[in-house]
């Protein structure tokens, strides 16, 4: 018993170890691509559902990743301003778009259904916004920061895979640090505990308001952040890789296919649609452009119909109430 | 301890509490009666802050308290309790209770959010164990679960909402003996809302009768049992409150 407790704390360790030293054993290029993207998309799915498992499920996070993108781009070619300086200044923005949002939504109890059409319509402004100002964010056409000529980590561009790969793992580690630090926290009762019954939670002395609006500043912010790393990583943003309704909801579909409630669940959300888009792109070529949102649209009614955990919420809860009897 | 002064509460053209005033003294029961409809749970939503009301003026311990959000209120020291039980199904017994002691207290301390839910599933007579599931509970179980919750958040004023209704005879004292129990032996104030008269007249100290928002009668028990406009609101018919009356001649 008590060499299978320590063998599972010693797992993670193991993987961790394990995922360190990947690039240095296998370097194709290809495939090292594709881990990058999906460690960074696990990082933005598991941003959006440190709120989305709490019943406030946004349909604007797709906004906060454009800003997080477009911010740090527009300050690096414009005014010369690090990514170093750039991302904070990005989250900065993120966040009051975030309390701007929310804060009226949440005084005037504004939840469920209606919260998400609220949120709806912030994706599609910043993504209208994007599209207005063409003469400086490139418009449709998407947008490149410039390449540097001086220091690469200054300006936080890299050309070596590794790097990169490094970089996405450190980053996703550390949403996952995010989400096992409020899931052990009060607030998660807190939480837990409004997402059922606002007024019997404020009765237990929970101020709600405040509350709804710390996990979802939280949430914007590692949203935000997630778009400054894909932008600086791809070195391209377009509104419609970073922003916009689609973004927004396939954020939503990866995380409710993954698993809402668990760690891991976001993750394996990313694995399976950056997954099925590579394989959709590979396999079909251009004629198959949009297929993936086709799939996600109906895999999300099949999912949230017939298994709302989540493949891995499912199969967890699969094993713990078997290993009970 | 509480000055309640020309207490209104207007949903648009309806008046539901039409300028209530009374006071509650410090360690007092005091039982709040009436018929449905007649403001009581609305009363007991203001005071714990679950709306503002329209006019009046609510003193605890010496300050205004009207209009207040809910938790700074509780974390004043007004508790509160549901009519129908509102427990959080998706935490442990033992996290509902320590999550009003660690938000309802103020102090934000995780050590005395866990005493104070144990003293409180303690005083209440539920386990302290932690992994206890809130589904195994019946609907004695909940009732006491929600005055765990409220005791936790350490209240000096306990605001009890119809805490017996759909319990059987002996349940039902039980849970009467319990409020007392809280009175006496952690010295907390309660307003006891209750439908059911027989048990309520038993355990409160003072009682005070509402009829459509406004507040027909107050006083002991035995007093305003025998006053006959709360006879004939309470019983309802008039035939009722003449069978009353003429027993009370007959006396």
């Amino acid at each position: 018993m008590t060499s299978s407790v320590t063998l599972q704390k010693l797992v993670p360790w193991i993987v961790g170890a394990a995922l360190i030293a990947l690039p240095f054993v296998y370097g194709d290029p290809y495939h090292l691509h594709i881990l990058i993207l999906i460690l960074i998309w696990s990082f933005a799915y598991t941003s959006w559902s440190m709120m989305g498992r709490f019943g406030l499920v946004s349909l604007g996070h797709g906004g906060f990743m454009g800003v997080g993108a477009y911010v740090t781009a527009l300050l690096w070619n414009h005014l010369g301003v690090s990514p170093w300086v750039g991302i904070p200044i990005a989250l900065v923005c993120a966040g009051a778009l975030a309390l701007v949002v929310a804060y009226p939504c949440f005084r005037f109890r504004i939840t469920g259904h209606y919260f998400a059409l609220v949120t709806l319509a912030l994706s599609g402004i910043v993504l209208q916004i994007i599209t207005a100002t063409r003469d400086w964010t490139g418009g449709s056409l998407g947008y490149t920061p410039s390449r540097t000529t001086g220091s690469h980590l200054a300006a936080l561009q890299f050309d070596d895979k590794t790097t990169w790969y490094l970089i996405a793992l450190g980053v996703w580690a550390g949403g996952l640090l995010i989400w096992y630090w409020v899931d052990r926290s009060m607030d998660r009762y807190a939480l837990e505990a409004i997402s059922e019954d606002e007024d019997a939670a404020a009765a237990a002395g929970v101020n709600v308001t405040f509350e709804k609006l710390k996990i979802t500043v939280i949430s914007a912010l590692m949203t935000a952040f997630a778009g400054a790393m894909y932008c600086q990583y791809q070195m391209f943003i377009s509104p419609d890789t970073v922003s916009g309704i689609a973004i927004s909801l396939q954020m939503v579909f990866a995380v409710v296919v993954g698993g809402i409630y668990v760690a891991m669940g976001p993750t394996v959300g990313a694995i399976i649609t950056i997954m099925l888009a590579e394989g959709l792109r590979v396999g079909f070529g251009t004629k198959a452009v949009g297929w993936d949102n086709l799939v996600y649209g109906v895999l999300l009614v099949v999912f949230i119909i017939f298994l709302p955990k989540g493949i891995l919420g499912s199969l967890l809860a699969r094993i713990r109430s078997s290993s009970k009897r | 301890m509480l000055v309640v002064e020309g207490l209104v509460k207007k949903f648009g053209g309806f008046t539901a509490v039409d300028n209530v005033s009374f006071k509650v003294d410090q360690g007092e029961i005091l039982g709040l009666i009436g018929p449905n409809g007649s403001g009581k749970s609305t009363i007991f939503n203001m005071l714990s802050g679950t709306f503002p009301p329209t006019a009046g003026s609510i003193r605890f311990a010496g300050s205004e308290v009207s209009g207040l959000p809910p938790h700074k209120i509780i974390n004043r020291g007004i508790g509160r309790t549901f009519q129908i039980p509102r427990p959080f199904r998706r935490l442990t017994i033992f996290e509902n209770v320590a999550l009003a002691g660690y938000y309802g207290q103020g102090s934000h301390s995780l050590a005395q959010a866990n005493e104070a839910a144990e003293k409180a599933l303690a005083m209440v007579g539920l386990p302290t164990d932690r992994t206890a599931s809130v589904d195994g509970l019946g609907a004695a179980g909940l009732k006491k679960l929600e005055l765990a919750k409220a005791l936790a958040t350490g209240p000096k004023l306990l605001l009890a909402d119809e805490s017996l209704g759909g319990l059987d005879e002996t349940e039902m004292d039980q849970a009467a003996d319990m409020l007392r129990k809280i009175r006496d032996e952690l010295g907390i104030t309660i307003i006891w809302v209750e439908h059911i008269m027989g048990v309520l007249m038993r355990v409160v100290d003072r009682v005070m009768v509402l009829d459509h928002g406004e507040k027909i009668s107050e006083g002991l028990p035995s007093a305003v049992s025998s006053d006959p406009r709360v006879v004939e609101v309470y019983l309802g018919t008039d035939a009722d409150a003449t069978q009353a009356a003429a027993a009370e001649a007959r006396r």
